[in-house]
């Protein structure tokens, strides 16, 4: 389990250096990092499913957001001086403490880290491979006990497409 | 949009093959190993990304291949909610499995599963490239 703390760790350390990062480039390089450090996160933790859409879905998303750099600019422009920049710290550092006083009380409830509460899951770990024949038992829960929400899903993917494509339209364009 | 150097190109056409063959594989396989119609329609998408950056394209085509791209978008949701329905309309309720379970560990088991996979990945992909083509129509558009 060490070797996910140290994983977790350098995740963070890449999104630090995206956030502060004078260089875009180097910034997306960083939250590349982010990416590829969950991709190996997945498959420490046994779900090669989730890690194969993450590597490519990653992928994709550097070579757009590389390519929006180099049409447009590879200098972070966004500072904040004096009072601003002091609002913006504090401001941060409250949250951050509020937020980790509410987390601390939720977590304490949770189950312990590897031991989830499975009332439902059981039943579809234990039928899963008689009730619907499928010897990958994700695919039995996504495409057959909960195949309502995969149709939702496909459904979200085809309406963001629809919508892509009416705005990114050229013919009816006035510029 | 022009293509890239030789080098891509050569090995653009070594691979990309090899790429939507993966990317069929993990789709069909999808009942039986990890994977399915997302992970392996993402991957097929990709096979068309890198053959369309590094090959280029014609601006006169392109809206062809938008139109495809969208129409095999819309075939794939079509079918996956067509077997849906069907289970209505031969059987019982919504999303009924009314194929035969067949055996367990084989290609063709697990009834409509596999039949999903191949809808899901065909509208995964398409979603994915139609994006990517309206993108790059959009940039090529703005030039002039």
């Amino acid at each position: 389990m060490i070797e996910l703390y140290l994983l977790l760790a350098l995740m963070v350390l890449g999104a630090v250096v995206a956030l502060e990062a004078k260089d875009l480039l180097s910034a997306i390089i960083s939250l590349g990092m982010v990416g590829f450090g969950l991709v190996l996160a997945f498959l420490i933790l046994q779900a090669p499913d989730l890690a194969i859409v993450q590597i490519v879905v990653e992928t994709l998303t550097l070579i757009i957001l590389i390519a929006a750099i180099l049409k447009t600019s590879r200098e972070d422009t966004t500072e904040a001086y004096g009072l601003k920049k002091g609002l913006l710290w504090g401001g941060g550092l409250l949250f951050l403490i509020i937020f980790m006083l509410f987390a601390n009380q939720a977590i304490q409830s949770l189950p312990q880290f590897g031991f989830p509460v499975m009332r439902m899951a059981e039943n579809y770990l234990a039928l899963g491979l008689e009730k619907t024949g499928a010897a990958n038992l994700v695919t039995s829960v996504i495409l057959d006990f909960r195949a309502y929400d995969t149709l939702g899903e496909a459904a979200v993917l085809f309406t963001a497409v629809m919508g892509v494509i009416v705005v990114l339209r050229k013919t009816g364009r006035k510029i | 949009m022009k293509g890239m150097t030789l080098i891509v190109k050569a090995i653009t056409r070594l691979i990309a093959g090899l790429i939507l063959l993966f990317g069929i594989y993990i789709v069909a396989h999808g009942h039986l190993t990890p994977g399915g119609g997302f992970a392996g329609g993402v991957i097929i998408a990709g096979c068309f990304v890198l053959l369309f950056l590094a090959y280029g394209s014609e601006e006169t085509t392109n809206e062809m291949k938008k139109w495809r791209a969208s129409l095999g978008e819309s075939l794939g949701i079509f079918l996956f909610w067509l077997l849906a329905m069907l289970g209505i309309f031969g059987g019982t309720h919504f999303f009924l499995n009314f194929l035969s379970k067949g055996k367990p560990m084989h290609i063709f088991s697990a009834g409509i599963i596999p039949l999903c996979n191949i809808g899901i990945g065909i509208e995964v992909g398409a979603a994915l490239f139609a994006i990517f083509i309206t993108l790059a129509v959009l940039k090529m558009g703005g030039k002039e």
